[in-house]
């Protein structure tokens, strides 16, 4: 029988939680890395043991962690004694170093509208590569990408994205300037799409040579000029690998389609009650099934009317249905984040998400049922699963 | 050329990261300054590269704190003498996270009141 393992960051550690098919009976492990903040976990697609790990610390800065048994135990690429063929030490796993010869720009725009330069905070998103268990992309704040080749050991910047012209334009959300999207197309190795707060969304067709941004139909009120070429909040995006180019974007304000890879998009919130919101999914299995989690607005970032609700639309935007059953309905004050949803590739697709308030909840059925795995976890930052044989 | 055994005190997470418990004990020639100590701290443990200060710039991460002998080296040059007692091994060099509270600032950067300016701080990893 299938096995499903999930992967939880959160403010105070990680923890792996796994379960056979029926996902009924859970085992928790953790918390790995205690105390720090893990924003980000994720396994590769060509050797799931491999999970690599944002480990991270205000006091502390970045850690890379890597396990190669599945969560079970961890190690620093490189962090041990060693020692290079130079004499210098190792470790250069958390080295994360802007490429200065990124041209043209310099600085991005900070909080009071001067320039400020890039400063390195920590990273966000960790996307192994589809193809080649040794490679994985960082997505950091201050906004940038990165690459390893060599299992984390070591990363160099994919420069182009910020310095592709519309840097200077770049500004920090409420959570800083994080590039908090990877995202990585299954039929064409060449194609990226990533998303900056706030600077939109921008795509790759060459590997992460050069860059555009696409956020033609994007509105956004905060916006001297809403229609920007960037500047935008986005806040996820999802896309179904059966469907590539066929994106799904929860922004800001509005819930977002676009059918020709981000080259324009379209607003599908129809109904829901709120479109603000920050984790966005597609079904493993149906692409045009799509689930978000609605929270009142960007000033009370908790449920609409205390109730916590996944929306689903089966026909990609602007019909959607409210998923309840076992989630509680009353006195929820809870954010879903924006790495905190998932789905596994069980028949049915099983649907995951985690809250600040600790909780972590399944549904097996694609929405209809939930049930929480875990009700006390520290504040989760970011949910991934992985479907097991 | 005199060979000096020094003791430092990192933080609870970072001895967790390291994998060590107590003191360190490091081998150093003279001359002893806090930059010759953490290049060797580094060197026998990779892992604390860039969770002290900066992998590029090498300057101290901005809630952490260098006391020595009750006073403050935070601010000292990275390349004046550590103290006397630290150098012949009777104290050590204190590496410390400063306490924040638990609040969080509208960045999502900690709250420290006074880090920076008064050495407000604590032995104790906080938040």
């Amino acid at each position: 029988m299938s096995k499903v393992r999930v992967l939880v960051g959160t403010r105070k550690g990680a923890f792996v939680l796994t379960a056979d098919g029926k996902r009924r009976d859970w085992d928790v492990a953790g918390p790995f890395f205690a105390g720090w903040e893990v924003y980000h976990m994720k396994g590769s697609p060509v050797n799931p043991d491999r999970i690599y790990a944002s480990q991270t610390s205000g006091w502390f800065g970045q850690i890379i962690q890597c396990s190669d048994d599945g969560g079970k135990t961890w190690y620093t690429p490189g962090g041990g004694l060693q020692k290079s063929p130079q004499g210098w030490p190792m470790g250069e796993s958390n080295r994360f170093v802007y490429d200065a010869a990124a041209a043209p720009l310099t600085t991005h725009q900070w909080y009071d509208g001067t320039q400020h330069p890039w400063e390195f905070k920590r990273v966000w998103h960790l996307e192994p590569s589809l193809t080649d268990a040794e490679a994985v992309y960082a997505g950091i704040e201050d906004a940038a990408l990165f690459h390893s080749k060599d299992g984390a050991h070591s990363w160099q910047e994919l420069s182009a994205l910020r310095g592709h012209g519309t840097g200077p334009n770049w500004q920090p959300g409420a959570g800083g300037m994080c590039l908090h999207t990877i995202v990585l197309d299954p039929k064409d190795p060449d194609r990226i799409y990533i998303a900056i707060s706030a600077a939109g969304a921008f795509r790759s067709d060459d590997g992460g040579k050069s860059w555009k941004p696409i956020n033609k139909g994007l509105r956004s009120q905060f916006l001297p000029d809403q229609d920007s070429e960037v500047g935008h909040c986005v806040h996820h995006i999802a896309m179904s690998p059966r469907r590539p180019g066929v994106l799904f974007m929860q922004k800001h304000w509005d819930v977002m389609r676009s059918d020709d890879a981000g080259d324009s998009w379209r607003e599908v919130s129809g109904n829901l009650p709120t479109d603000f919101g920050f984790a966005i999914d597609v079904h493993a299995h149906e692409p045009e099934t799509i689930f978000v989690a609605p929270i009142k607005s960007d000033s009370e970032h908790y449920p609409l009317d205390g109730k916590l609700q996944v929306w689903r639309s089966r026909s990609g935007g602007n019909e959607w249905e409210a998923l309840t059953d076992g989630l509680p309905q009353a006195n929820c004050y809870v954010n879903v984040l924006r790495d905190a949803m998932a789905v596994d590739q069980l028949d049915g697709c099983g649907i995951y998400f985690g809250t600040t308030g600790g909780q972590v909840y399944v549904s097996p059925d694609a929405g209809d049922r939930w049930m929480p795995i875990v009700r006390d976890l520290p504040a989760v930052l970011s949910v991934e699963v992985q479907t097991l044989p | 050329m005199t060979l000096r055994t020094i003791r430092v005190e990192i933080p609870h997470h970072l001895r967790t990261l390291a994998q060590v418990s107590g003191d360190l004990r490091l081998d150093l020639d003279d001359p002893i300054t806090l930059r010759r100590t953490l290049d060797a701290l580094e060197a026998r443990y990779p892992v604390l590269r860039g969770t002290i200060r900066d992998q590029q710039t090498l300057v101290r991460r901005p809630f952490l704190r260098f006391f020595a002998c009750q006073e403050d080296l935070s601010h000292d040059s990275p390349d004046n003498p550590l103290p006397d007692a630290v150098v012949e091994g009777r104290e050590a060099l204190l590496i410390i996270g400063a306490i924040a509270g638990g609040a969080w600032g509208p960045l999502g950067a900690p709250y420290l009141p006074a880090a920076g300016r008064c050495g407000s701080v604590n032995r104790q990893f906080a938040n």
